[in-house]
């Protein structure tokens, strides 16, 4: 009964976990937002490299606050735990998951981890954990998980014991959306579960009617149709038992079981007639089904009861045969395993595009008889097993890609060293050439600043005079030399004194506008300075991203290389062990169904032996009726021949006693 | 002797017809065991994946020369989208067609990366066009350019697509 409800909890998870839907967008962070892009294509890998890598950056910042995920980090760090339980990786998604429902988070998002926990360590087999872990929920829950939240809770209460729990919770999920039809179903088996029978069937009863024309919906009805007839069937009730079996879709999943079901139910009423009906329809189906090879020997016992031998031994005799081929196929499918086919067909691309693939996989030549596997292939171990495997597969291929990039980046590297090194010195010494130039440069222009700035509080108008002025003032100073020894009121030094004048006045009165004149030409000077200075910089990055274009990158791409080989490795190793489990889950799955046939094949033997002795005792006591009745017929002809003659003679004799008495 | 002979005549030729060794019980102890080796292996190799996600950014894309752009739909996109375009200096560098899973991504919060490349410090003309079907079945084409300036940093720009009467059909959004 729990491996039915656990079954249950995967059906009604997948169908409502494929999107990641988040309350705060995760868009305003764009690398979260790629992370939920690949999420939600179902690509986990890629989406908790992402968001790793992005986590990764965000805790190496100085200032995270001011990155655009630091208002999002809580969903990020809950996300990154949701991917890695989607990817399987249910210890690294526990540990996240934990943190963040020991971090200060919103109740909302507190409640949206402890169900994830809960679910992971359900998953896991770990009842009472996902008991604790989900008793822990207080507080504001999102509308879109409430009732997903309810439904887990009631699954682990029914899974630990405890049904009368969790048929309070169950009963107000009658009305959901998404968990409904499970609820219904799940609470008709808490209630068979508590030993409420007539609760239980009558909660059945309305699961195995509940409208809706969904897949789901019809699944769940008859799902709730064939556990009730069974119960029935089980319960001595074959009458009413046949009423749920004959309820179930005929083309449904659960179809052969329920025809089988009916059958047995008209044996049970001595019916055998009918029970051929539908026995007859489910024989004609796909004989890998168990139910069709049970019903291979049901039909020939049915037409026995019927007193009709004969056919029952042709029909076990055919029975037997298509025993035989299948333990052929069986054995065939077993060979095909041993020999590595099965993992080879299902490590193939195009398979896994196909949502039917595991029907597909029975086309491919050499491939096992999957149909034999398909109960095996739903299990939850087998699934999980398979799981790994084809994550084994894909992360050896994606190393092999890594193996690749890294040998061309080496390459690069290399070339990039051997293009730079010899370039940079040469580079580097022009560099500090004109490096020293830009230095001075700079150190005039300072000191000009600090010139003009200065003369501000001390008026210096000599310093800006202008070149003809100072060649003007040097000729004027050689004048004044000449005129030095004459008379001061002489014609030439008095001429010489106004050439001086006229100077002075030129530069005095432009002062203020030449002094403007500088500060704007100083202003202008800025400009280019600081073009310069940008040129610089520009050139000091564009040098050191040539040099970090090669260099430090040996180092981390050799590690790199040898964590790639590593893997490689364990992932081949691994691949060995996880291969060679499925195989043997596959070969176990078909050996158990070849020992079942072999003991069909027993009875069908016995039964066909029987048939025939009593189809031939049949046809001898007709035989020896039939001569009993010829032999007998001749000696009633033989005694009314006897009587005729006799009283032919007896007349004969009385004629001549006649005779001789005239 | 001969009886003994018989037997294991007997016992290796029935193993030759059923033509099979059984396979051995697969425990929940090995099932668990090898799935946590699986997990280790997981956590190693996507440990591989981030480090070399850094390294390639930096090798290929440095900061002072990347520039990505992202794809995101507005919260009403209102058409189904089929291909974009992305030109860059009159250039084509990106041509995507979208697949189903890729659409309900978007639809569901996703943001695409849909171009990594480099380009020089300075401005430059980001030119977008998009192909897709409007509600009623129409040819919905849409294009759009934006001047961008590539600085020291990486330049992130986020084209935000959306469909008729639902605001600007495609909206630039520098980082």
């Amino acid at each position: 009964m729990q491996r039915f409800v656990f079954l249950l909890i995967i059906a009604a998870s997948t169908g409502t976990m494929s999107l990641f839907t988040t309350d705060v967008k995760a868009s305003s962070d764009v690398f979260f937002g790629e992370s939920i892009f690949y999420a939600n294509q179902g690509e986990y890998f890629d989406a908790i490299s992402r968001l790793d890598t992005e986590l990764g950056q965000y805790y190496g910042l100085d200032e995270p606050g001011l990155d655009s995920l630091h208002f999002l980090i809580d969903n990020a760090q809950f996300s990154i735990g949701d991917f890695e339980l989607y990817y399987r990786m249910h210890q690294r998604a526990g540990r996240a998951i934990k943190s963040v429902i020991e971090g200060n988070v919103e109740p909302v998002v507190r409640n949206k981890a402890i169900y994830r926990l809960a679910k992971i360590l359900l998953q896991k087999n770990q009842p009472i954990n996902a008991l604790h872990a989900i008793e822990r929920i207080k507080g504001e829950i999102p509308e879109y998980i409430r009732d997903d939240i309810a439904y887990i809770k009631a699954v682990i209460l029914m899974v630990n014991g405890r049904p009368t729990d969790a048929i309070e919770i169950l009963s107000g999920l009658q009305g959901s959306k998404s968990h409904g039809g499970f609820a219904a179903y799940n609470l008709g088996i808490a209630l068979l579960q508590l030993g409420k029978d007539a609760e239980g069937i009558a909660q059945l009863d309305k699961a195995g009617t509940s409208s809706g024309s969904d897949e789901g919906t019809k699944s769940i009805r008859d799902k709730s149709n064939l556990a009730l007839g069974y119960k029935l069937l089980e319960s001595g009730e074959p009458g009413l038992a046949m009423k749920y079996l004959y309820r179930v879709r005929l083309d449904g999943a659960f179809s052969n079981r329920a025809l089988l079901g009916a059958g047995w139910a008209e044996i049970a009423l001595k019916r055998y007639d009918r029970a051929l009906v539908p026995w007859t329809m489910l024989s004609k189906r796909n004989v890998t089904d168990r139910a069709v090879q049970e019903v291979k020997l049901g039909v020939p016992f049915a037409y026995g009861k019927l007193g009709l031998h004969g056919k029952a031994a042709i029909l076990y005799g055919q029975a037997l045969e298509s025993f035989d081929q299948e333990l052929t196929k069986l054995d065939a499918s077993i060979k095909s395993i041993q020999d590595g086919k099965f993992l080879k067909a299902l490590a193939r691309e195009e398979l896994k595009k196909d949502s039917n693939w595991v029907i597909k996989l029975r086309d491919l030549p050499e491939a096992p008889e999957t149909h034999y596997l398909m109960h095996l292939m739903a299990s939850h171990d087998f699934q999980e097993s398979l799981q790994n495997y084809f994550d084994l597969e894909e992360m050896r291929k994606r190393l092999l890609a890594w193996e690749r990039d890294i040998k061309s980046y080496q390459e690069m590297v290399n070339i990039r060293r051997e293009y730079y090194k010899p370039l940079l010195p040469v580079v580097e010494k022009q560099f500090q050439l004109l490096d020293s130039r830009m230095r001075l440069r700079i150190e005039q222009r300072d000191n000009l600043e600090n010139k003009l700035q200065s003369m501000l509080i001390a008026p210096r108008p000599k310093f800006l005079a202008i070149v003809s002025e100072r060649i003007y003032g040097d000729r004027v100073a050689r004048l004044e030399a000449r005129v030095k020894s004459m008379r001061k009121d002489s014609e030439l030094y008095q001429r010489v004194k106004r050439l001086r004048g006229v100077l002075n006045w030129d530069i005095s009165t432009q002062y203020h506008e030449r002094l403007t004149q500088a500060f704007k030409r100083l202003r202008e000077l800025d400009g280019v300075v600081a073009d310069l200075k940008e040129t610089y910089r520009s050139f000091v990055r564009t040098r050191q991203a040539a040099t970090q274009s090669y260099e430090g990158y040996d180092a981390i791409l050799n590690t790199l290389s040898i964590k790639v080989k590593d893997s490689q490795e364990r992932i081949k190793a691994a691949m060995l062990g996880q291969g060679h489990m499925l195989e043997s889950m596959a070969i176990n799955e078909l050996d158990k169904r070849r020992k079942r046939i072999e003991g069909d094949q027993v009875k069908a033997r016995f039964a066909l032996a029987e048939s025939y002795d009593r189809a031939q005792k049949a046809q001898l006591d007709a035989e020896f009726k039939k001569s009993a009745e010829k032999t007998a017929d001749q000696a009633e002809k033989q005694a009314e021949k006897q009587l005729k003659e006799m009283s032919k003679d007896d007349v004969v004799d009385k004629k001549s006693v006649k005779e001789e008495m005239k | 002797m001969k009886r003994i002979l018989l037997i294991v005549v007997l016992t290796i030729s029935m193993a030759m017809l059923t033509g099979r060794v059984l396979a051995q019980e697969v425990s929940k102890a090995q099932i668990k065991g090898l799935d946590e080796q699986v997990q280790e292996i997981k956590k190693d190799v996507l440990g591989i994946s981030s480090e070399l996600a850094l390294l390639e950014e930096k090798l290929l894309y440095p900061s002072n020369t990347q520039i990505s752009v992202f794809v995101s739909f507005a919260d009403e996109e209102g058409f189904r989208l089929d291909a974009m375009d992305i030109t860059l200096d009159g250039q084509e560098v990106m041509h995507h067609v979208y697949t189903a899973r890729e659409l309900d991504s978007l639809r569901n919060g996703g943001v695409q990366r849909i171009y990594t490349g480099n380009i020089r410090t300075g401005d430059h003309l980001l030119e977008v066009s998009f192909l897709g079907k409007s509600i009623l079945g129409g040819v919905y084409q849409k294009n759009a350019s934006s001047k961008i300036t590539k600085g020291v940093k990486p330049k992130i720009v986020e084209i935000k697509v959306a469909g008729q009467g639902f605001g600007d059909a495609i909206e630039f959004k520098e980082r």
